[in-house]
C-alpha cells in the first residue's frame, strides 16, 4: 500500500510538478479538465431528461433530451425502411457483426472460408435480402433505405472494394514495363485525387444518368457507391504505393533471383511486407471514408446524420436541447465506431511488428 | 497470419470487384429478371412524365431534407408537411391512392439538377418562384402553394416595434441565401447600420440568436415561426410586422412537358377550389350526387376532365379531396394555428376571406 503511494508521489513529482512553471500549468490544465468533465457529465447525465415527452424537455432545458432519441431510434437506424420488413435488416446486421467478430478473434476455425463468405457471398446476399423483390420478399427500393444501415452499407462496400482496386492501381502505377497501364493508372489516380469528394458524388449522381440511355434505371444508391469506390480507390492506391516504395530494393531483387513470377513475388513477398507498413495509412483512409459517407446527404440520401438532422426539423420536437442531443448522439456513435476500428488497427500493427526490430 | 494467407486474402479481396461489376451490368440491363432495381427515374424523358409515372406506379417527389411544417419525418417515420401533402394530392389525382409517392429529400443545391435529370418527377420543396428560375433554368412553376415572405424576429426587451427602428443591430442569418441579400438590401435602402452574422445551418443560426450573439434573426416568416419553438423561451421573442421580400413557394416541374405540368397545376387548383366550394374530406362523399353543376363537375359525375388531363379517372379531384383534403385542411394540419408553427392564414387565405389564394374555375 505504502509502496503504491510512494510510486504515485514519485510519478506526480516527475511528470506534473517538477518545476514552478510546470506545476502552474498542471493545476490550470487539471482544473480545466475537471470543469469540462463536470459540464459534460452534468449535461449528458445529471440534468438530462431520460424519460418523458417534449414538454419535459422544454422544462428542463439545461440537459440532454434523451426521449427525442428514444422515440426516433428506429428511424435513425433503419431510415424509412418499412417497419414490418426490418427483421431483414436485423438479420443482415447480425451476420455482418458476427462475421467481423469471428474474423477479429484469431482462433476461429475456418477463418479463410469466413473471409471468402464475408467478401464474396455476403455482399450479394445482403443486397438481395435488403432490396427484396425476389421470392416472397417484398421489394424495398433503396430510396427507403436510410439511417445507420445506409451508412454501414455505403462504408463497408466502398472500404471492401477500394482496397483491392487500390492495390491493382498502385501496382499498375509502378509497372514501368507496361506504359499504357501505367499511364492509365497515373491519370486515374491523379484525376480522382484532384477532385473533391462532393464533386465526385455530384457527378456520379447527376451526370451519369445523362450519359446512359433514358430507359436505364440506375439506382441512386449504386451511383453514390460507384462515386465513393472510385474516389477511395485512388486514395488507397497512393497509400499502397507508399508502402511499396518503403520496401528495400533487395526484396524485389531477391524474389526475382529466386525465379518467382511477377504475381508470385507480389503476392508472397512484396505485398505482405508492404501491407504491414500501410496499416496506419489504410486505417486513416477507412475512417475518413466512414465519416465521408455523410456527404450523401447532399445528393438526397438520408444516412445516419441525415436522419438525425431531419428528425431535429420536426416542429413537434421544438426545444433548444433537441438539436444538441441529436448531434451529441451522432458524435457518440461515430466515435465508438471509429475508435474501435482504430484500436483494432493498432493491435494488428503491434502484432505484425513483433519479431521485427522497430525502426 | 502468414504471408501465404495474406496472399490468399488478396485474391479473395479482388473477387468483390468481379461481383461489383457483375451487379452493375445486371442493373444496367433493363430486361433484368429481378426487375425494379432502380429507385430513381432514369434520364430525360421529356414530354412523357405522366406515362412514365403511371408505368412505374408511383410519383418520385422531391422535398426538403427537413423543414418544419413543409416536409419533415414525424415520430412514426412518415413524411409530413404541406409540401409532402401536396405530393400526396398529386398521387391521389393520378392513382386514386395518396400513398403512391416516393420522397427524395433534396438539398437546396441539387434540387433543380434532380428535377432536370429526371431523378424526381415533381419538386415540392419550398422553392421560391422567381423570374430567373422560371425563365433561365428550364423549370416550370405551376402555381403557389404557400405565400411566404422574409421577416424579422427580435427579443422583446430590445424595445423595437418595427423593422425601421432596427439601427446599429447585428443580424443572424444563413450564408449564401437570398435571405442574406434581402436583409442587406433592406438595411441599405433605409440607411440603417447593421452587421450580418451568418452561419451555414439553420440550427447554428438559432443557437447563435438564442445565445444573444445577435439582436435580430431574419429568415422566411414560416421559418421564423418554426425556429421560434426551438428557443429557450419563445415568449420573450416577437416577429416584427414588416415583410421585406416576396417568397411565393410553389411546386415545380420540368419545362416542356405540358401534360404533366397541367396535372400538377390542376391538382393545386382543385385543392383551392375545393376549399372555396366548401368540399372537405368529411363531406365530399355525400356530395357525389349533388345537383349543383359546379360540384358535379368537380366530383366527376359530369364532364370528362380527368380524361382531358390524361388521367384514368374522371373523379380525380374527388379522390384528392376525399383522401387528402382541401387546401384549408392541409394548411390546418401542417402549419396552421393549431400546429407548433401556429401560422395564421394571412395572405394564404382564400380571396373570399381576405387572402390572395385564387384558383381558375374547373369547367
Amino acid at each position: 500500500m505504502k509502496n503504491w503511494l510512494k510510486d504515485l508521489r514519485y510519478w506526480l513529482q516527475e511528470n506534473l510538478f517538477f518545476s514552478y512553471k510546470n506545476s502552474i500549468l498542471s493545476v490550470v490544465a487539471g482544473l480545466f479538465l475537471f470543469w469540462l468533465a463536470y459540464q459534460l457529465v452534468n449535461w449528458f447525465f445529471l440534468q438530462a431528461v431520460w424519460v418523458g415527452t417534449i414538454e419535459d424537455c422544454r422544462i428542463h432545458q439545461e440537459g440532454a433530451c434523451w426521449p427525442f432519441v428514444q422515440v426516433r431510434i428506429s428511424q435513425f437506424l433503419y431510415g424509412f425502411y418499412p417497419s414490418e420488413e426490418r427483421w431483414r435488416v436485423n438479420i443482415i446486421l447480425f451476420i455482418f457483426f458476427a462475421g467481423i467478430g469471428l474474423l477479429v478473434y484469431e482462433r476461429t476455425p475456418y477463418r479463410g472460408k469466413i473471409v471468402f463468405f464475408m467478401l464474396c457471398v455476403f455482399p450479394l446476399l445482403s443486397w438481395l435480402v435488403l432490396r427484396g423483390g425476389i421470392l416472397w420478399l417484398t421489394d424495398v427500393p433503396t430510396g427507403r433505405w436510410g439511417g445507420f444501415m445506409l451508412t454501414l452499407v455505403l462504408a463497408s462496400v466502398s472500404i471492401v472494394s477500394s482496397l483491392p482496386l487500390g492495390i491493382l492501381l498502385a501496382l499498375g502505377r509502378r509497372a514501368n514495363s507496361l506504359p499504357f497501364v501505367k499511364a492509365f493508372c497515373v491519370v486515374f489516380i491523379e484525376f480522382w485525387r484532384g477532385v473533391p469528394v462532393i464533386t465526385v458524388l455530384f457527378a456520379t449522381a447527376f451526370m451519369l444518368p445523362l450519359f446512359l440511355p433514358a430507359s436505364v434505371n440506375f439506382d441512386q444508391l449504386l451511383r453514390a457507391m460507384v462515386g465513393f469506390i472510385l474516389f477511395s480507390s485512388a486514395y488507397m492506391a497512393e497509400i499502397v504505393r507508399g508502402g511499396l516504395e518503403g520496401l528495400q530494393r533487395g526484396q524485389y531483387e531477391a524474389s526475382d533471383a529466386l525465379g518467382m513470377s511477377y504475381w508470385q513475388s507480389r503476392t508472397r513477398v512484396i505485398l505482405p511486407q508492404a501491407l504491414k507498413l500501410m496499416i496506419p495509412g489504410i486505417l486513416l483512409t477507412i475512417i475518413g471514408l466512414f465519416k465521408d459517407t455523410t456527404l450523401v446527404l447532399i445528393i438526397g440520401l438520408l444516412d445516419f446524420l441525415g436522419m438525425i438532422q431531419a428528425g431535429i426539423a420536426d416542429p413537434r420536437w421544438g426545444s433548444p436541447n433537441v438539436p444538441f442531443t441529436g448531434y451529441a448522439f451522432a458524435a457518440i456513435v461515430y466515435f465508438c465506431f471509429c475508435y474501435s476500428m482504430s484500436i483494432y488497427a493498432r493491435y494488428i500493427e503491434h502484432k505484425f511488428s513483433e519479431g521485427r526490430e522497430r525502426r | 497470419m502468414t504471408f501465404k494467407s495474406i496472399g490468399r486474402g488478396l485474391i479473395a479481396f479482388s473477387l468483390p470487384i468481379v461481383f461489383a461489376l457483375g451487379t452493375l451490368s445486371f442493373t444496367l440491363n433493363p430486361a433484368s429478371a429481378l426487375g425494379g432495381f432502380g429507385g430513381g427515374g432514369g434520364g430525360g424523358g421529356y414530354g412523357k412524365t405522366l406515362e412514365e409515372v403511371k408505368d412505374k406506379g408511383y410519383i418520385q417527389c422531391g422535398v426538403s431534407q427537413g423543414l418544419p411544417g413543409f416536409s419533415n419525418p414525424d415520430d412514426a417515420g412518415n413524411w409530413s408537411g404541406i409540401d409532402v401533402e401536396f405530393c400526396n394530392a398529386v398521387a391521389a389525382a393520378v392513382f386514386g391512392d395518396p400513398t403512391k409517392v416516393q420522397f427524395s429529400p433534396l438539398s437546396a443545391k441539387v434540387r433543380f439538377e434532380s428535377l432536370r435529370s429526371g431523378e424526381v418527377d415533381l419538386l415540392a420543396r419550398n422553392t421560391t418562384w422567381t423570374f430567373d428560375r422560371d425563365v433561365a433554368l428550364g423549370l416550370e412553376f405551376v402555381g403557389v402553394n404557400y405565400y411566404d415572405g422574409q421577416g424579422f424576429m427580435v427579443r422583446r426587451n430590445l424595445g423595437v416595434n418595427s423593422a425601421f427602428e432596427l439601427n446599429n443591430v447585428s443580424v443572424c442569418t444563413n450564408t449564401g441565401t437570398t435571405t442574406e441579400l434581402n436583409a442587406a438590401d433592406f438595411f441599405r435602402a433605409n440607411k440603417l447600420k447593421y452587421k450580418i452574422v451568418a452561419f451555414e445551418k439553420a440550427d447554428e443560426v438559432v443557437a447563435a440568436y438564442d445565445a444573444e450573439r445577435c439582436d435580430v434573426y431574419t429568415t422566411d416568416r414560416s421559418g421564423l415561426a418554426a425556429q421560434r419553438t426551438k428557443l429557450a423561451n419563445p415568449r420573450e421573442h416577437k416577429v416584427l410586422p414588416e415583410i421585406i421580400s416576396k417568397e411565393p413557394l410553389g411546386p415545380v416541374v420540368r419545362q416542356g412537358d405540358e401534360q404533366w405540368a397541367d396535372v400538377v397545376r390542376w391538382t393545386l387548383n382543385a385543392l383551392i377550389n375545393a376549399e372555396e366550394m366548401g368540399l372537405t374530406s368529411a363531406n365530399i362523399s355525400s356530395q357525389k350526387n349533388s345537383d349543383n353543376p359546379k360540384v358535379r363537375r368537380f366530383v366527376g359525375t359530369e364532364g370528362e376532365f380527368g380524361t382531358a388531363l390524361g388521367l384514368d379517372d374522371n373523379a380525380w379531384a374527388y379522390n384528392i379531396v376525399e383522401k387528402v383534403g382541401n387546401y384549408g385542411e392541409i394548411y390546418e394540419r401542417t402549419v396552421g394555428p393549431k400546429t407548433p408553427l401556429g401560422l395564421s392564414r394571412g395572405a394564404n387565405a382564400l380571396w373570399t376571406n381576405g387572402g390572395i389564394l385564387y384558383a381558375p374555375p374547373l369547367r
